[in-house]
């Protein structure tokens, strides 16, 4: 066995990362310390990232970009401050950054706003491995406008199948997730997206799962947009990003409207800023950026490429551990090439949520049902499954916790 | 660990071995319930006998995709509803939801047992609230398959 070999994880310090979260000290069922290998669902906080909320609320909380008080300057500092932190964890500009609230508006905003550049005739690409969010929002596109939703494939283990390519010249948007919430798959982005681009296509990554775990640079990536969660990568709820070229940016209608996003409002009609506050209707989420800012400093401090490390070596280890266990099915490739750090698997004869109650019980966080891909779930033949995944502050012996669960699991259920 | 008192003996047989699965004709009206948060679904049909009186449920037939606890709740349920008056079967089931809610309503009458019989294997089911609804599935299922069913009657 290999397992042994990746028992220690040289790139990060865990123990020093696990005491900047409080939450992973406390107890959970049965007085058991917790395990949690659901940051898939959404990560824990640092206190760096609390206090950054904390410390604006105390110190300079006011409405940001409206206001000609000296709180309203600093707000707009912070908001903006924060703006460009992200930008430079990206490799993009600060004006090719918009707030939204989630990865989930960021898709939806881009889909509206293509709602009168598309129509009968045009096909929207996407995946059969697509999380929800980037699935329903294009049906609706095509819903609206009568353009065709067309998808790839995934191939019995779990890839994208990309042989031949359903992109044509009819095709106006490629959608495609960066990193599969269930199988941790990484498609080949930057491929799709020239061959997307060679069709005159535009295209749109989702990052959900992607931006918090491995260095992303929109410049490699090609992507045309990305969309990604700030609670998923240690940051606050409520506050997500839509990178976008800015000279697409520049030609897209605005989504939701109102205050803040406006150049001149008359009564019979309003012109628009330009991006991003174009798309930042209402006051902005100040703290949430703060903290979003402050998580993105702390993983830079940690280095993305030691982040992702980190979880590679998790993954082998939880892989090999679960591989062992007679029965257990993982869902996806069962090596660590091409992949990121979520392990979904089935364990025959017992349903997901009997196996997520056991783990819960003996103090392992994890998810299980089809954590919103139902469709990649049908084409890998399984209702649902349980799903394991990998963060900074994870360690080894809880990957071996996470084994031992499955086997007791096996024991109760007499299988 | 409190597993045993989730996982009780009752509920792990009815699951390994499910009473009235599979679905089954003549049937008076047949409905599809999902649990979206994890994907379990039921197809259910209920048969009514006409008694001249009221109805009585004649079979409830079922085909299912899920946990232990859905999988052992419909078959449970199937065992008390069948052969019953609608009125009386329905006060079971109003009995079962009142388990479920037990938890989140302590101060509420407590549930009757005489009633529940072997459903009140379930009350542990009560304690963990993302569980709920898996024991909920059939019987929400049975509920409106029923009032369909009495519906068409009507016509």
């Amino acid at each position: 066995m290999t397992t042994t070999a990746h028992l220690n994880s040289a790139s990060l310090d865990v123990d020093a990362i696990r005491a900047d979260f409080p939450i992973l000290s406390r107890a959970v069922r049965n007085g058991r310390p917790l395990a949690y290998l659901d940051s898939g669902a959404t990560s824990q906080k640092p206190r760096q990232v609390l206090d950054a909320e904390r410390e604006f609320y105390e110190r300079h909380n006011s409405a940001a970009h409206r206001g000609t008080h000296l709180l309203g300057e600093e707000a707009t500092e912070v908001y903006e401050g924060a703006r460009e932190r992200i930008a430079a964890f990206l490799g993009a500009t600060p004006g090719e950054i918009v707030f939204t609230k989630n990865a989930t508006e960021a898709i939806n905003l881009v889909a509206y706003a293509m709602t009168g550049s598309v129509g009968p005739g045009d096909e929207i690409l996407i995946t059969e491995m697509e999380h929800h969010a980037n699935l329903v929002p294009w049906q609706q596109l095509c819903q609206r406008t009568g353009a065709t939703l067309r998808w790839f494939k995934v191939t019995p283990d779990g890839r994208l199948d990309t042989d031949p390519s359903p992109i044509t010249e009819r095709t106006k948007l490629v959608a495609l997730t960066h990193q599969s919430n269930v199988t941790g798959v990484i498609p080949p982005v930057a491929e799709i997206a020239r061959l997307a681009h060679e069709a005159g296509a535009v295209v749109l990554a989702d990052g959900a799962q992607s931006v918090p775990h491995q260095p992303v640079d929109v410049a490699t990536l090609g992507a045309d947009f990305l969309a990604f969660s700030g609670h998923k990568m240690l940051g606050p709820y409520g506050i997500g990003v839509l990178y976008g070229k800015r000279a697409l940016l520049e030609s897209l209608p605005p989504f939701l409207t109102g205050g803040s996003m406006i150049e001149v409002v008359r009564m019979e009609e309003t012109t628009f800023l330009p991006p991003p506050q174009r798309f930042e209707p209402g006051v902005p989420p100040v703290a949430q950026a703060a903290g979003l800012a402050a998580a993105a400093g702390y993983l830079s401090g940690l280095g993305m490429a030691n982040v992702a490390a980190h979880e590679e070596s998790l993954t082998a280890h939880a892989l090999d551990a679960l591989r062992e266990i007679p029965g257990v099915r993982i869902l996806g490739p069962d090596t660590t090439s091409g992949r990121g750090g979520s392990v979904a698997f089935e364990v025959h004869g017992i349903h997901p949520h009997d196996v997520g109650q056991v783990l819960d019980e003996l103090g392992v966080a994890a998810r299980t049902g089809h954590h919103c891909a139902w469709p990649l779930h049908r084409a890998l033949g399984v209702q649902a499954s349980t799903r394991a995944t990998f963060y900074v502050y994870n360690t080894h012996a809880e990957v071996d916790a996470l084994a031992d669960a499955v086997r007791y699991a096996k024991k109760f259920f007499g299988v | 660990m409190q597993l045993e008192s989730m996982y009780q003996e009752i509920i792990l047989d009815h699951y390994r071995n499910p009473h009235h699965k599979g679905l089954r004709e003549p049937f008076d009206a047949e409905v599809h319930h999902v649990n979206p948060v994890c994907g379990d679904e039921v197809t259910l049909r209920v048969a009514l006998k006409d008694t001249g009186g009221e109805p009585v449920v004649e079979d409830v037939s079922y085909d299912s995709l899920g946990c232990s606890i859905s999988q052992a709740s419909a078959s449970v349920m199937s065992d008390l509803v069948i052969g019953k008056p609608v009125s009386e079967a329905m006060t079971v089931g109003d009995a079962f939801v009142s388990l479920m809610r037990s938890n989140a309503a302590p101060d509420a009458a407590p549930p009757d047992e005489d009633v529940l019989e072997d459903a009140m294997a379930f009350a542990g089911v009560a304690k963990y609230p993302a569980r709920i609804k898996c024991a909920l599935l059939a019987w929400m299922a049975w509920k409106d398959a029923t009032a369909r069913a009495m519906e068409g009657d009507h016509d």
